[in-house]
């Protein structure tokens, strides 16, 4: 019997609308930490990851990520190219948590809604890489690393994970289907395959000028609290919203996304007393993010006192983990690797210690009595996601920086990169009028003279005489 | 006539702006400055990353006075300033030829 919720189709419609707004949650979140001279640059590779992904999405992205599996590696990206094919209402698509059971007994959400659920992911997928490369990378050839890494490496590792038998088509991944590791919303898929492909591009673009030297404290913090509120808010949807439908799953996963990231905040915040003597905004922001990430793909399989257990393991270590790159000297300016991947890595083994049988996942980890057996199947979900990311975003990162160059000239980069790249700044607080202090100084190193922009007077002439 | 420039510590900028005015002064010019002295910058650790900070905040208050005045005014403004500590700052004077008051066209010390 088939037929569509209109309940679970309300509620993945609404999640897939809260996951969206955690896009510009990462634009202010990141926006807030660079300098001021960047902020527009940052917050525009969040933008341009919604611009290009929500349209490859609907050419070949869902197919590739979702159409028939060859191999359990990649969907047919032709299957439902352009999505024509999914309009009619018969192509209902059926619950989700395989382990749950029983979600065939009720009615599936059409596959409109599916696509629209999963589009976002892969965009704010796409868009937690561009942490790693702050100030430095030019904007037209992120624009064609988003395009090229989503299609070599998000779509089939979406598959991979999210891409169940009998799903959306009859063969779905091997993470999913056949290794059987659990990973509910994405903690390998999005965080650690962010991650990774953050930690390549720091590696192939090279260190900010005067990084470990220069102080390059966040220029504002109110930008990074308000995105990571963004962010926690828009993570409902991402992890209940997994659930795909209103129901207990999706109240257990709402309640642990909740614990957990109380719990990280709490755990980065004492590490960072403890270590600096200061409890620092910076240090709430990221330790939200990364209880976040690390409860994502935990959610369905532990109890909310396994949430919480979670969520201060994650915040300890990833604050301990944002110290890595000076130890190793690789500038991953914004720590997209020490919150995303190592709170990724956290949130997926963890469910091999912290799995309980009585959540929706109905799995037993080592600390319930099951045994190694879930543990090495997360181990396994998370290697194979992170080597696989990693290798093919340095190939994609290296080939696209001797052919189109991926970072800005010296001079450019010292002046500011909003100005070089986008022609603006972000504040205009100078009562002179001209951009203030930023023109003054690009003006200063002579790199992009104020005269050569096209000034508005002229162009408002030309539309009066047009 | 003389400017005196006083750098200075930023929460000492009441004390000293009240000491002047008991003593007399009528006006300054007050901004935000940074650098540093003899005691160089500092170190500051954030984010588990250890930086160091060259240029320390600081706060520049400049008057013009008459020539009689300019060792007492650096007097008064030593006294309000000082902390005892290092980065309580510099405070030095320089001859200058004319100052004219805008709104009225008054040159030299009518003009103060």
């Amino acid at each position: 019997m088939k037929f569509i919720d209109s309940g679970d189709t309300a509620w993945v419609l609404a999640s897939a609308a809260l996951v969206l707004l955690m896009t510009p949650g990462v634009a202010f979140f990141y926006g807030g930490m660079v300098r001021a001279k960047s902020v527009l640059n940052m917050m525009m590779m969040s933008f341009g990851a919604m611009a290009t992904i929500g349209v490859v999405w609907v050419l070949w992205g869902y197919s590739e990520a979702f159409g028939q599996s060859w191999h359990g590696l990649v969907g047919n990206p032709f299957q439902h190219f352009g999505l024509s094919n999914l309009l009619s209402g018969n192509n209902a698509i059926f619950g989700f948590v395989p382990a749950a059971g029983g979600a065939a007994a009720h009615g599936g959400i059409p596959a409109l809604a599916f696509v629209a659920f999963q589009a976002v992911f892969a965009i704010i997928t796409v868009a937690l890489i561009s942490g790693a490369i702050a100030d430095r990378a030019k904007f037209s050839t992120w624009m064609v690393f988003t395009v090229v890494w989503a299609t070599l490496v998000y779509f089939p590792v979406a598959n991979w994970v999210f891409a169940f038998n009998g799903y959306a088509a009859d063969k779905g991944g091997w993470i999913a289907n056949n290794l059987k590791a659990i990973d509910f919303a994405g903690g390998t898929a999005v965080h650690i395959n962010a991650g990774a492909a953050a930690l390549a591009l720091a590696l192939v673009l090279g260190k900010r000028i005067g990084f470990g030297k220069d102080d390059m404290r966040p220029h504002n913090l109110t930008l990074v609290m308000l995105g990571a509120a963004l962010l926690w808010f828009g993570w409902f949807g991402f992890n209940a919203g997994s659930a795909l439908g209103a129901n207990n799953t999706a109240s257990v996963t709402w309640v642990n996304t909740m614990a957990a990231t109380a719990a990280a905040c709490l755990g980065w915040l004492a590490t960072e007393r403890v270590r600096d003597g200061h409890a620092t905004s910076l240090g709430a922001a990221s330790g939200i993010v990364a209880g976040l990430v690390a409860i994502t793909p935990a959610c369905s399989a532990v109890t909310p006192l396994g949430a919480v257990a979670i969520g201060l393991l994650a915040g300890g270590v990833c604050a301990l983990a944002v110290g890595l790159k000076f130890r190793f000297g690789y500038d991953d300016s914004l720590d997209v690797v020490g919150v995303h991947l190592v709170g990724g890595i956290v949130g997926t083994l963890s469910i091999g210690f912290f799995a309980s049988a009585s959540a929706p996942a109905a799995v037993d980890g080592l600390f319930y009595g099951g045994g190694v057996d879930q543990l090495w199947r997360q181990a396994v979900a998370a290697g194979a996601v992170l080597l696989y990311s990693f290798t093919m975003a340095g190939l994609i990162g290296l080939a696209l920086h001797k052919t189109m160059g991926f970072r800005i000239d010296r001079d450019a980069e010292v002046a500011g990169i909003d100005l070089e790249e986008h022609a603006e700044t972000s504040y205009d607080l100078g009562s002179l009028g001209g951009g203030g202090l930023t023109h003054a100084g690009a003006a200063l190193f002579g790199s992009h003279p104020t005269a050569s922009a096209p000034s508005p007077a002229k162009s408002n002439t030309q539309g009066a005489s047009a | 006539m003389r400017l005196v420039t006083a750098i200075i510590k930023p929460f000492k900028l009441d004390e000293v702006k009240e000491a002047l005015e008991a003593f007399g002064i009528t006006g300054m010019t007050v901004s935000e400055a940074s650098g540093y002295g003899r005691q160089r910058g500092h170190s500051e650790v954030y984010r588990g990353a250890e930086y160091t900070v060259d240029f320390v905040p600081k706060v520049r208050v400049e008057v013009v006075v008459d020539d009689v005045d300019s060792a007492a005014v650096v007097t008064v403004i030593l006294k309000a300033a000082q902390t005892g500590r290092i980065g309580d700052g510099k405070i030095w004077t320089v001859p200058i030829e004319d100052v004219a008051r805008v709104r009225t066209g008054e040159h030299g010390p009518d003009a103060l």
